[in-house]
């Protein structure tokens, strides 16, 4: 008996010693800096990262991705699949199944006309919805009964996951937005700064463009969860005092977007009091060559387009010199530190669609010399510059007015001169070089250079839309106002063959061979895109907080649940 | 009484000596001459005398971000560079900006104020002209200035010699009203001075009046607009390189050290401290020589 209670007393203990820490709301307030303060709750009404990330403190998709760039079900039972039925076998309709018994905020239950609505508050074509592009394929929502919910689409879709799935596109409880659409969407200021959800945390107090306070949502369908009581975000700042607030004075648990200088992330990592976390999306910062000739003599409006090759870039063997002669490592260590590393990919994740393409990471000065040497670029006239039947390896180099990329044009610079390359450097203000004005001569669309560097990268997991942009008809020329995406003006009958398959495939690991196929056609074999550093963005957390997961599938922090007190 | 010569008669002085008698009594104004002198030959002699080591990138690499020693005085930057070689490099094009640009100003000025003040027919437009040039927000027709030529003129110059001349010109074009204007007021007043009346009656041509009666009259408010237009045209030139319309990227000045050291604040503060430094001793040094010469230049004052 004695023997026996004791036992039992033991497992008693054993049972409630995890349970006394994962006790909702026992680890007291977690604060949180963002260097760009909160303006709204509603990520329907804003293209701010900072307001989409609050918001999903409070309000939820149906599904998320998690770090790895996995979907997983969020207020669902399962996710819908073609083989379970939730996908329709023609990829036209896909249907969700609601948690039973989940709650909202205020208590009443979370039904599929909360969803209905949710599609219609957006559909609505005089509320001016900011995720209206994730709902432009779709036809209808309909609740078919209380926990299920119908998506009908116009057409196919081999990727029905876009609306409700991730940080952006979260449900909206029906009872508290009803009088908000279409035109009065903005004009409902209290729901918009105080959003009803299903979240770990409700909304106690918001001040626009300062402070958003939080607190435990009671009834959050995980009882143990979150470990925090309050949760408060502060915004407001620069990058590098909020990073110093959370790694030198720990005045903050969590600084989001904290990119300093390599330098300085050192020495507040010496400090000792946090961390930085880095979550690698798909950034990849890049050299673009244009293939068409920039030249100031050509008339206005043949300038960079497709009637004029260029004279130099348009040889295979230029670009893959250019590519050789530098040294990624070097560049990553100057200019990002944890948050950046090498890269010879325009696709560098997710993990199925990164081609394993690593020969570029190795600088080899002599291979590129020894290249441009074969192929005939010799210095003919002795002014240390190659040139080839009179046209000289002379290049105009442009970018963004950003310290680290002019770190980057004058490393590049002392590379390229090194292998007999001229180069001319050229900085732009950066809300002209992306303002896509077509009468500036200055954006990156016109490409009035020969070569110039940014960072790119695509929404989402799935890479087709974004290897589309290198088709031939998306060059940016004076016919469409400058407007395309194709900003090398590369041109391949081959390459849009295998982008038309790429379409058509709904096989996954097809899908994923076509496109890294496509990437190494664009990187590896011709370098008509010089990759060189895959950029994540960088956070900072506090050692006294664990359970961080850096997300960046989608919103940066979607496991907000889970964070805890490390005593 | 002792049996020393009687003194001579005082030597006439001539103008110049006069001048430079006064100015030597403003300390302040000897010391400012004496900071600029050194900051011109730190800048022009300094690259003859200092020549780094031409590193290759992968060498300049291992010697990032160190402090100052034998070998870099003034220690080298984030990309392995020698500070102390491009502190002159830039101080060259900053001192030089700095004074052309402010020649260009004077000139300008001076002409339309003198024009304008002394032929009534030409002061409503030309004053007009000025009220024009005062009302233009000055940085955004920067902007367009070097937005719309930078590319003409590099293609004449070269990227560096263009951006140069462009820079020089954008900004004197658009900062000699002040000195129009206190010019301007200044001929009014002098040409109904007696011994202008004089001039004039005895025949003498506009053109000699101005040069002989009225431009020395004028000098001493003139020189404290110039060196103030000097401060400024330094000034100027960092924004428009903080904006990425300046030169290029990899072309130092000292605006642009500063701007780059920034980012190095906290860890590096030497590195916004030497631009800074040279960019306020300029400044201070050539108000003190404005001062000491507006005084030296003032018969009035000089000789008290």
């Amino acid at each position: 008996m004695k023997l026996k209670t004791a036992l039992l007393g033991a497992a008693a203990m054993a049972m409630t010693a995890p349970a006394a820490w994962a006790e909702r709301g026992a680890d007291g307030e977690v604060k949180l800096t963002f260097p760009q303060a909160v303006s709204i709750l509603n990520p329907y009404l804003t293209d701010g990262t900072k307001d989409v990330l609050a918001a999903g403190f409070v309000i939820e998709p149906l599904a998320s991705y998690d770090a790895e760039g996995n979907r997983v079900a969020r207020l669902v039972t399962e996710l819908p699949t073609v083989e379970n039925g939730g996908i329709s076998a023609d990829l036209t309709s896909i249907t969700w199944k609601l948690i039973p018994g989940l709650l909202w905020s205020d208590g009443t239950p979370v039904t599929a006309a909360d969803v209905a609505f949710t599609a219609q508050y957006c559909m609505d074509p005089a509320g001016g919805c900011a995720q209206s592009a994730k709902f432009a394929n779709i036809a209808s929502v309909e609740a078919v009964d209380d926990l299920t919910a119908k998506v009908t689409f116009k057409g196919p879709q081999s990727n029905p996951f876009v609306a409700f799935v991730g940080g952006q596109t979260p449900i909206l409880q029906k009872a508290q937005f009803e009088a908000c659409l279409g035109a009065a969407a903005p004009t409902c200021t209290d729901q918009n700064s105080g959003p009803i959800g299903t979240g770990p945390f409700r909304v106690t107090g918001f001040t626009v463009n300062d402070t958003v306070q939080m607190e435990a949502n009671p009834n959050y369908r995980d009882p143990a969860k979150p470990a925090f009581a309050k949760a408060t975000i502060k915004g407001g700042g620069d990058a590098e005092s909020s990073a110093r607030a959370v790694m030198e004075t720990g005045e903050f648990d969590y600084a989001w977007n904290t990119q300093i200088p390599p330098d300085s992330q050192a020495a507040m990592t010496a400090a000792g009091k946090g961390q930085f976390v880095v979550a690698f999306g798909t950034l990849v910062e890049r050299i673009e060559t244009n293939l068409t000739d920039p030249s100031p003599d050509l008339p206005e409006g043949e300038r960079s387009t497709a009637k004029h090759p260029h004279p130099i870039l348009t040889d295979v063997n230029v670009r893959l010199a250019l590519s050789k002669a530098i040294d990624r490592n070097t560049l990553v260590e100057v200019g990002y530190g944890a948050g950046g590393q090498p890269t010879c990919n325009l696709v560098p994740a997710p993990a199925m669609f990164a081609s394993d393409n690593t020969e570029c990471l190795t600088q080899d000065l002599e291979g590129a010399k020894k290249l441009l040497e074969d192929t005939g670029w010799v210095d003919s006239d002795g002014d240390g510059i190659r040139d080839k039947d009179g046209k000289k390896l002379s290049l105009l180099y442009q970018t963004t007015v950003n310290p680290i990329r002019q770190d980057f044009q004058t490393l590049i610079k002392s590379w390229w001169n090194e292998i007999g390359v001229e180069v001319e450097l050229k900085a732009i203000d950066p809300g002209v070089f992306f303002g896509g004005d077509a009468g500036s001569p200055d954006t990156f669309q016109k490409f009035y250079a020969d070569v110039e560097m940014y960072a790119n990268n695509f929404s989402g997991t799935d890479p087709e839309a974004y290897l589309a942009e290198h088709a031939c008809d998306q060059a940016p020329s004076p016919e469409n106002q400058w407007q395309g995406p194709n900003i090398n003006r590369f041109c391949d009958p081959a390459y849009d063959a295998l982008l038309k398959e790429l379409t058509a495939a709904t096989d996954p690991a097809k899908r994923a061979e076509i496109a890294i196929k496509l990437n190494d056609m664009l990187t590896k074999d011709s370098k008509v895109i010089i990759p060189l550093v895959h950029r994540g963005t960088l956070s900072a957390h506090s050692n006294a907080l664990g359970g961080v997961a850096i997300n960046a599938w989608d919103n940066e922090i979607t496991n907000i649940a889970d964070w805890y007190r490390v005593k | 009484m002792t049996d020393a010569p009687a003194a001579p008669a005082p030597r006439p002085r001539s103008q110049s000596r006069a001048i430079w008698d006064q100015f030597r009594t403003h300390k302040g104004a000897l010391f400012g001459l004496i900071v600029l002198c050194l900051l011109v030959l730190f800048v022009v002699i300094g690259p003859l005398v200092w020549q780094p080591e031409k590193l290759r990138v992968a060498e300049a690499l291992k010697v990032r971000n160190l402090g100052p020693s034998w070998r870099f005085p003034l220690g080298t930057d984030q990309l392995g560079r020698d500070m102390l070689y491009r502190m002159m490099q830039a101080g060259k094009v900053s001192l030089a900006v700095g004074f052309i640009a402010m020649m260009i100003a004077i000139v300008v000025g001076t002409t339309i104020g003198v024009l304008a003040g002394y032929f009534r027919r030409l002061d409503g437009p030309l004053m007009r002209l000025t009220d024009m040039f005062l009302a233009l927000p000055l940085v955004p027709l920067l902007l367009v200035l070097v937005m719309l030529f930078r590319d003409r003129i590099a293609g004449y110059l070269g990227p560096e010699m263009g951006a140069f001349v462009l820079i020089v010109f954008a900004i004197g074009i658009t900062s000699w009203m002040q000195a129009a204007r206190i010019v301007r007021g200044e001929v009014l007043a002098l040409r109904e001075r007696e011994y202008v009346l004089a001039a004039r009656s005895i025949g003498a041509a506009p053109r000699r009046i101005i040069f002989r009666h009225i431009l020395p009259n004028v000098i001493s408010p003139v020189m404290v607009a110039a060196t103030l237009g000097v401060a400024e045209a330094i000034i100027t030139e960092s924004v428009l390189s903080f904006l990425g319309l300046g030169f290029p990227p990899d072309f130092p000045t000292w605006g642009r050290l500063l701007n780059d050291g920034l980012q190095y604040m906290q860890l590096y503060p030497e590195r916004m401290l030497w631009p800074g430094l040279a960019i306020s001793l300029t400044v201070l040094a050539v108000n003190y020589i404005g001062d000491g010469l507006r005084d030296a230049l003032d018969p009035r004052i000089r000789g008290r």
